[in-house]
């Protein structure tokens, strides 16, 4: 990501491609569309990461969930048609290095979320993958509790907090 | 701005991370996160649980050619330049999510009269439900009314105060079906209010039930 962002380098991002295209069709095919929409949102999704790849900012998410967001995008966007308003950008001072200790520490809480949703119990683990593919009402998701997300919350909150901080 | 302490629920930052929810939903959720620290950070982990379903999500294998087709799409293209962010250093009353609907200023608005003081103005959204700004004068009371589906109201400017609790700048009320509740707005400024439902509201009372077929609440 970074050798993209830095450096505009194709090579980096046909590896890029060959990771997650076949990741972000199987994602868009789970959400109900047909493998020919899934093809052709996915290629979206991935000239999306090229053309944006410079706000991709790894203290504040992951690499697979900046990618989910594009692709989530997307998804409106070609399928649903529909407008999804996204929130206010926070307003950072002169565009500040990224820490690469916060972006560890992003990518350790990262690492300790996906092996928590790993251990969850299967039931669980399934009505979690139903909301997130739109399979559930609103009020099945209000049903269900215990997402493991105490800690990745907090670190992202850390992170906002930090950046507004440097600012003032 | 006091603290918040009414915030967005697990179900409607889930199912608006997933992108399933309806445009009049997400407007007032985007809005409420915009103002929100907590649960703009709340937002991010749901963001991530969705990157890790992604990674979990298998492999479905991509058409031949497709990586030339994309390498196409962005043929001469070079990452995009981070744009300055032009920083007016204006406190808004609406954030910007807001803005792209009614612009700046509640004092721009053409708001509609809908009886006892209390006037709005529903924004254009595609899909299921329906959302207003409201604007209640000081210390006037909305007519009591249950709901069909959700309601969710975000204050924006003064307060009001129901059965539940008092709801100040920032906080979000998520009311749910059978759950009938009259809002008064607190002494002073107006209340403005962004709010959306998803079925029409249920008045109690004879005299609101009749005034709703004209004004469409």
């Amino acid at each position: 990501m970074q050798r993209i962002q830095e450096a505009a380098d194709s090579r980096a991002f046909a590896d890029l491609y060959q990771f997650f295209a076949p990741r972000v069709k199987a994602f868009i095919i789970k959400t109900g569309s047909t493998p020919d929409v899934a093809e052709e949102v996915t290629q979206e999704v991935l000239a999306t990461v090229w053309r944006k790849a410079k706000l991709f900012d790894p203290t504040k998410a992951s690499v697979s969930t900046w990618i989910y967001t594009i692709a989530r995008n997307r998804r409106i966007d070609i399928v649903r048609k529909v407008r999804r308003p996204e929130p206010e950008d926070l307003v950072w001072g002169p565009e500040a290095e990224p820490d690469q200790a916060d972006a560890m520490a992003l990518q350790q809480e990262t690492e300790q979320l996906s092996e928590a949703l790993a251990n969850l119990p299967e039931k669980q683990r399934i009505l979690i993958e139903k909301a997130y593919f739109s399979e559930l009402s609103h009020r099945e998701i209000a049903e269900q509790t215990g997402l493991p997300l105490g800690t990745i919350k907090s670190r992202i909150r850390l992170a906002l907090e930090r950046l507004r901080y440097s600012i003032k | 701005m006091t603290e918040m302490k009414h915030h967005l629920t697990d179900a409607l930052l889930i199912a608006y991370s997933a992108g399933s929810m309806p445009e009049a939903f997400s407007l007032v959720v985007a809005t409420h996160i915009s103002m929100c620290d907590d649960c703009r950070a709340r937002m991010g982990s749901f963001d991530a649980v969705g990157g890790e379903l992604l990674m979990e999500a298998g492999a479905a294998e991509m058409t031949a050619g497709s990586l030339d087709a994309v390498m196409r799409m962005i043929a001469g293209e070079e990452p995009e330049p981070l744009r300055e962010k032009s920083h007016d250093n204006v406190e808004h009353l609406f954030p910007e999510p807001l803005r792209n609907y009614v612009g700046c200023s509640p004092d721009d608005i053409k708001w509609k009269k809908v009886g006892g003081g209390v006037s709005q103005l529903v924004l254009p959204t595609k899909g299921e439900g329906t959302v207003r700004l409201l604007n209640i004068p000081g210390g006037v009371a909305v007519p009591d009314h249950g709901h069909r589906g959700t309601e969710l109201t975000l204050v924006l400017q003064g307060a009001f105060s129901d059965e539940v609790d008092r709801f100040g700048v920032g906080d979000i009320e998520v009311a749910n079906e059978d759950f009938d509740h009259q809002p008064i707005a607190a002494p002073g400024v107006a209340c403005i209010c962004l709010a959306a439902t998803d079925a029409p509201l249920r008045f109690s009372g004879l005299l609101p039930k009749i005034a709703q077929k004209f004004v469409g609440i």
